[in-house]
């Protein structure tokens, strides 16, 4: 019996191969949206973890000369024989015919693990690395490196812009500074009982580790991408539903002819999981596999992307990782199972009485647009109530999820209303009849342009969260990075000496002083700053008060970050305790993204009322030309290269990173898009045969077969367009939800939002475009369905 | 008896509470037995039908086909009698559309473990079916539809054919042939045939008729 | 010993020379190999031999505390050669790792180093004696009297060591076979140290007494590629006795043993395969695998037929290439206490 049933069951496919295709095209595309989205995330977050290995000599302690810029090797060795865990590094100018590389020379025995990713690189084994020496650059640095030097150069887009790494015996011989070291990382983790180090290592200084705050940005950047992955899933899974509610639909005459010939129902469900089971493994692993294609093809950098993503050693060759494959089948299975779970309880539901005329893809009839309607109001009273009661991660998902669902579940009422209000104001008998028949078309085209809906949103509201952070690290970036050089002076007697040849040389000098304090019993880094044009024009405020600057120069106003001014309790105008005898009103509030310390900066003339014994150790300088002002400084004045930090060069590498995540978040909207309007396409199609009884009265009446196809596009365009002046709202109250509500849950710091019109204004049109390029076809058939198929409608004897 | 009917009642939901549509139905039905089931639109006399067919389930009373008692059974069991002991025939989209005339005649059969190719023959050729056994159901016309309908039941050797307006979508002329084949065939394979109508002209051709009316037999 | 052997294989990509004879004069690679009936030149053999593919000083202690808590420690360091030379330098080809450990009844304590040869980061030297990695090291003015420290973020040790009898040679006069098919090194002991010192431990400084063994090994092709692993036994009996055993595992659960028994006076019996026989008991969940912690161990000739229990199951070496380390107790036709280690459980 299984047999026989099983082909009758799977023949439908055979003849429908149409939907076939839809359905495991919709199926594969869904797990290629989810695993392409996977892949641009992890590639984001491997670009930020370069980015932030690259900023950040940051996360570890230093040793650097105290005068000079050259550690003796000879004191490596007393330190590590004395029992430091320090790890050498040598840094130098190596010149090839292109220019100057920087060559960093590391140990990766000693080097603490993160620091040195060429540790156990598959194609030059340690082996190599030790002793015949290899470096890695990025390709534009290889290139011109591998004419200059006779080791062998390995391409590593992981590694800085101008930079290239080696072991630190092949950067001694390279830079013919044998016996020499730059500078020497301490590990976090020591021994007990070490001797001081001032003990061992009189000739150097320490210098703390330094955190520039961009990890902390982008861990909310990771969260958010999170969110718009699952986001992005649920555009799949709407066009998973749709195939395969459609299919069941179409099968409901076979399935009450199989169980009136006395196949039980209980074998019949089971039937059509295992074939949905097979499809979903089938279609999953095409889709795996195009979303491996899509993140190859988009994603830039690939071979250093996709080794971090798969796994892959072998440098040139892609690897799929088994976790990718199984994340895409899971997916693939879940979804279906999620889609499938309304059509196949409709199936054991269904009266063997029931009529057994296919039915169109009918999501929302009139009624049913109602009651989805009255579903979805639910879900935003819900979303209103955690939005001003909720507290906590998961409401805030929760929001999302109320305000994502009660949209797409809203969509046919507004369609149909929408409809509804074009059909009054038509005059015309024909435009008559198109908004009418447009009417009858919206329940068939609800779930696809549901999924058109979530998809645009999707669209807006990344582009809008992603424009919005690369906004506000750009500011971050200038206003903390503003200064092109830093300067460090390891001693106090050198620093007014250091400031006197830094203001003949710089166009600004801006010392740094600041001190741990408590301000209204939050602890607090104070800053005295020196007001000029730095801060004046870079420095952009969350709230402010007029004449800022002008108030703190004259020391008559504090200026706060925003997490003292939450935890204190206060805001601008409200007057602050900074020191016993000095009480300043709030001039402005400033944002210092997830520094669990406060800031106060307050005038350099009332720090050193304060602190008179307090001395600036380093400065920040300001500089049209800063390779100059670093050379100058070097070889005029003996300022040793390791005092200095080039923050424009740290800087530009960092924008770059994002214009890297920018160009990805491109390819996330393209790859939605193509996905809502396939959806479009094949609800079309398959609409299409349903559609002949409809269209033959108006044919016969007197409308062309090439005008039908006309109105046909012009239908699914203003349907899309009522979809996408939805989806703008929906899509911007998405960023808020996460830049101001799920942010702050998981941060406890809010990120600005940022509109950008000329942008969606350029997303609508090509949500449209997608719509009408999906509508094409169908529209070419129908305006060329041969004349006796639409004769057939009449015809007595179907 | 093949079918043994007593005391049938059957309501279905509505807005204003349940509508009764059987009040208590009995009739039997004996083998080579052909009875028409007549009576106006929503005398029940459909709803018998499918109660019959253990298509739908009774609210009292009992059913019993081939000496089995059909409304104690569980939905397994009445799927397994309709595969072996019950034809159906309804009045269209009887055919699984996506496998040939030839496969559909030979489906209930097959289903039931019981394929003769020899019966499958014959009974295509007696129905003017042979040329078109490699065609798919859309190709055909509706009394031919309906003529495959036909075949694939008796192929299956049912002890008792239920028919729903089998010839409610033709012409008239074409009804009439379909219905003399039909007659004609059941009366070969000795089984109990029950057809539901609303023509006068299809109740004639019976052995016996029961006429529904308001849920009692009149 | 030769499981460091195997430790060290895993550890660098270089190939095992598995070769099925012994007596060539090097291998593949250019790497000396081990011949039979060899003469030693002391001090200077206890000092390195680059042209040879690996090499080990390897200690460990049995310790008692002044209220007569048991302690165990260890002390090893390794070479490790990427090519048969030395090099100035940082591209000399010496790479050196270390192990330390302290095990106590209740906790067991570990630290690991790896530096390179050439800069002065790790070395050995023979006269005066020192072998040393950062600041651990075991030096002194001969081999026979040293100071031996190390330490790790939660523990340290400082412990004086004079040695009480002469050295030992295991196998042919110091030609140790490792496998039925002739893979072999030179192995020779030091277990008469005396110990007196220092630990450090979480709860504060312990004054330790004590006895040590120390193990000096090298070869440059030691395991047959069969083999998977190994149980090795340094036990000292209460008698003055001594016995080194182990077993190294073979891929069809068959096993190789090889044994030294050493009279108190130093005069050593040396047993082939099969002489010497060891029994898992129980077997403890440690590091997410099952290890071996309590055996049965047999020399019948010696009339040894004992259980040898670990101090502490847990003494499991977190390091790069993990595996289990630890002090023993030894009971029944003879007590006394020594060492064991269990390589390769996965």
């Amino acid at each position: 019996m299984i047999p026989t049933a099983l082909t009758a069951l799977l023949s439908h496919w055979r003849c429908n191969g149409l939907q076939f295709f839809a359905m495991i095209a919709g199926l594969a595309l869904a797990t290629a949206l989810w695993s392409g989205v996977q892949a641009i995330n992890a590639e984001a977050r491997a670009s930020y973890d370069a980015a932030a290995a690259t900023l950040g000599e940051g996360q570890f302690d230093q040793l650097l000369p105290r005068t000079g810029d050259v550690i003796d090797q000879s004191t490596y060795i007393e330190l590590r024989r004395a029992g430091w865990q320090v790890s050498p590094v040598l840094e130098g100018r190596l010149r090839t015919e292109a220019g100057s590389v920087r060559l960093v020379g590391l140990d990766p025995l000693t080097a603490p693990g993160t620091i040195a990713p060429v540790g156990m690189q598959e194609d030059a084994n340690f082996d190599d690395f030790l002793t015949r020496g290899v470096l890695f650059a990025a390709s534009d640095v290889a290139e011109s490196l591998a004419a200059t030097v006779t080791q062998r150069v390995i391409v590593d887009p992981s590694i800085a812009p101008g930079v290239a790494l080696s072991d630190i015996g092949v950067a001694q011989t390279l830079l013919s500074a044998e016996r020499t070291l730059s500078r020497l990382i301490i590990a976090s983790a020591q021994p007990i009982g070490l001797p001081a180090l001032s003990e061992v290592a009189p000739s150097l200084v320490r210098q703390p580790a330094q955190d520039t705050g961009a990890d902390r940005l982008t861990d909310s950047f990771h969260l958010n991408l999170t969110a718009f992955g699952l986001l992005s899933f649920a555009v799949g899974i709407f066009i998973v539903h749709g195939t395969i509610s459609l299919a069941f639909e179409q099968r409901r005459s076979m399935v009450r002819t199989l169980r009136a010939l006395g196949v039980p129902i209980n074998l019949l469900i089971a039937m059509m999981i295992s074939e949905l089971i097979a499809f979903a493994l089938i279609a999953g692993g095409i889709g795996v596999a195009i979303g491996y294609v899509i993140a190859a093809a988009l994603l830039p950098n690939v071979a250093a992307t996709l080794q971090g993503l798969y796994g892959a050693s072998v440098a040139g060759t892609l690897e799929l990782r088994p976790e990718w494959w199984l994340s895409g089948m899971a997916i693939a299975v879940l979804g279906t199972g999620l889609a499938a779970a309304g059509a196949l309880w409709k199936i054991a539901q269904m009266p063997l009485l029931a009529s057994a005329r296919p039915r169109a893809w009918a999501v929302a009839s009139g009624g049913t647009a109602w009651r989805l309607g009255a579903i979805a109001a639910l879900l935003f009273v819900v979303g209103i109530g955690i939005a001003i009661w909720g507290q906590g991660l998961t409401l805030a998902f929760a929001l999302l999820a109320c305000v994502l669902i009660g949209a797409a579940l809203i969509l046919p009422l507004v369609l149909h209303g929408a409809v509804g209000f074009a059909n009054q104001r038509a005059r015309a008998a024909m435009w008559q009849w198109f908004w009418a028949d447009t009417r009858q078309q919206v329940p068939g085209m609800s779930l696809a342009l549901m999924a058109l809906l979530l998809a645009t949103a999707a669209n807006v509201g990344v582009s809008t969260m992603v424009s919005s952070f690369r906004v506000t690290f750009v500011d971050f970036l200038d206003q903390r990075l503003a200064p092109e050089l830093f300067i460090r002076v390891e001693d106090e007697a050198l620093s007014l000496e250091l400031e006197a040849i830094l203001l003949t040389q710089a166009r600004e000098v801006l010392p740094l002083l600041s001190t741990e304090t408590e301000i209204a019993g939050v602890p607090t880094d104070l800053f005295g700053v020196r007001v000029g044009p730095t801060y004046r024009e870079n420095w952009l405020f969350l709230e402010e008060t007029p004449n800022v600057w002008d108030r703190v120069e004259d020391g008559r106003a504090v200026v706060v970050s925003e997490q003292l001014a939450r935890r204190a309790d206060l805001w601008t105008g409200d007057r602050l305790v900074i020191a016993p005898n000095l009480m300043l009103p709030i001039a402005a509030i400033v944002a210092d993204y997830g520094n669990p310390l406060g800031q106060a900066l307050i005038s350099e003339a009332v720090f050193h009322e304060l602190y008179p014994d307090l001395v600036p150790m380093s400065f920040g300088v300001r500089s049209d030309d800063p390779t100059a002002l670093r050379d100058r400084l070097t070889t005029e004045y003996g300022v040793p290269e390791t005092a200095i930090t080039d923050q424009s060069r740290i800087k530009a590498f960092s924008l770059g990173v994002f214009e890297r995540t920018f160009t990805v978040t491109g390819a996330l909207n393209i790859l939605t898009l193509a996905v809502a309007a396939f959806a479009i396409l094949m609800s079309l199609l398959t609409l299409a045969s349903i559609r002949v009884p409809q269209l033959a009265p108006a044919w016969a009446l007197g409308l062309t077969r090439r005008k039908l196809g006309q109105l046909e596009l012009i239908r699914a365009v203003v349907l899309a367009m009522v979809t996408t002046l939805l989806a703008i709202p929906l899509g911007l109250m998405l960023a808020w939800v996460l830049l101001s509500y799920v942010n702050v849950e998981a941060f406890g710091w809010k990120l600005p939002m940022y509109l950008f019109p000329g942008h969606y204004a350029l997303l609508t049109l090509f949500a449209l475009l997608a719509a009408a390029f999906a509508a094409l076809w169908p529209a070419i058939r129908l305006a060329r369905t041969p004349p006796s198929n639409l004769l057939k409608v009449f015809a007595n004897d179907r | 008896m093949v079918l043994t009917v007593k005391a049938v009642t059957k309501s279905f939901p509505a807005a204003d509470g349940d509508v009764p549509v059987l009040r208590g139905v009995s009739l039997s039905l004996d083998r080579g037995e052909t009875l028409a089931l007549t009576g106006e639109s929503g005398s029940g006399k459909s709803t018998l039908l499918h109660l019959i067919g253990g298509l739908d389930r009774v609210d009292s009373g009992s059913i019993t086909v081939g000496g089995r008692e059909i409304t104690k059974m569980n939905d397994t069991e009445r799927a397994a009698l309709r595969r072996s002991d019950v034809g159906v025939i309804f009045q269209q989209f009887n055919l699984i559309p996506s496998i040939t005339v030839e496969a559909n005649i030979a489906f209930q059969a097959r289903l039931a473990g019981g394929f003769d190719a020899d019966q499958a023959g014959r009974l295509s050729k007696a129905l003017g079916l042979t040329e078109h056994l490699n065609k798919y159901p859309e190709a055909l016309s509706g009394g031919q539809q309906q003529r495959v309908a036909i075949a694939r039941t008796l192929t299956a050797r049912p002890k008792l054919v239920l028919a729903d307006e089998p010839t409610g979508n033709l012409d008239e002329a074409t009804a009439s042939e379909v219905l003399g084949q039909m007659l004609r065939l059941v009366r070969e394979t000795g089984a109990a045939l029950l057809i539901v109508t609303h023509s006068q002209s299809v109740a004639r051709r019976m052995s016996r008729r029961v006429n529904l009316s308001q849920g009692h037999v009149v | 010993m030769i499981a460091r052997a195997l430790l060290l294989i895993l550890w660098l990509p270089v190939q095992a020379a598995a070769q099925g004879f012994a007596g060539l004069g090097t291998d593949a690679d250019g790497f000396a190999v081990p011949t039979p009936n060899p003469v030693f030149d002391f001090p200077k053999d206890h000092g390195a031999h680059p042209d040879y593919r690996i090499e080990w000083w390897y200690l460990t202690a049995n310790l008692t505390g002044p209220d007569g808590t048991a302690y165990g420690i260890q002390w090893t360091l390794f070479r490790s050669a990427l090519a048969p030379e030395t090099r100035e330098g940082w591209s000399d080809p010496q790479v050196w790792f270390a192990h330390a450990a302290v095990t106590t009844p209740d906790s067991h304590l570990v630290a690991e180093r790896i530096a390179r040869g050439g800069i002065g980061q790790a070395g050995v030297t023979v006269e005066p004696f020192a072998v040393w990695i950062d600041d651990w090291q075991m030096a002194g003015p001969s081999f026979d009297e040293v100071r031996l420290t190390a330490r790790g973020q939660a523990f340290a040790y400082d412990l004086g060591l004079q040695a009480k009898g002469p050295l030992v040679f295991h196998g042919e006069g110091g030609f140790s076979v490792k496998s039925a098919q002739g893979q072999a090194s030179y192995y020779y002991s030091q277990p008469f140290y005396e110990v007196t010192g220092t630990l450090t431990l979480p709860t504060g400084d312990v004054a330790v007494t004590g006895s040590a063994w120390l193990d000096r090994e090298w070869s440059s092709q030691p395991l047959a590629d069969t083999q998977s692993g190994w149980d090795w036994f340094s036990l000292s009996f209460d008698s003055g006795d001594k016995l080194m055993g182990f077993l190294l595992r073979e891929d069809d659960s068959m096993s190789f043993s090889s044994a030294t028994w050493i009279a108190p006076d130093g005069t050593t019996t040396a047993y082939p395969d099969g002489a010497f026989t060891a029994k898992p008991m129980t077997w403890h969940k440690v590091a997410g695998r099952e290890v071996p912690t309590e055996w049965a161990v047999q020399l019948r000739d010696k009339g040894i037929d004992v259980t040898v229990t670990a101090l502490n199951p847990d003494a499991w070496m977190a390091v790069s290439i993990p595996y289990w380390e630890g002090p023993v107790t030894v009971q029944g036709s003879h007590n006394g206490r020594g060492y064991l280690e269990l390589t390769g459980y996965e």
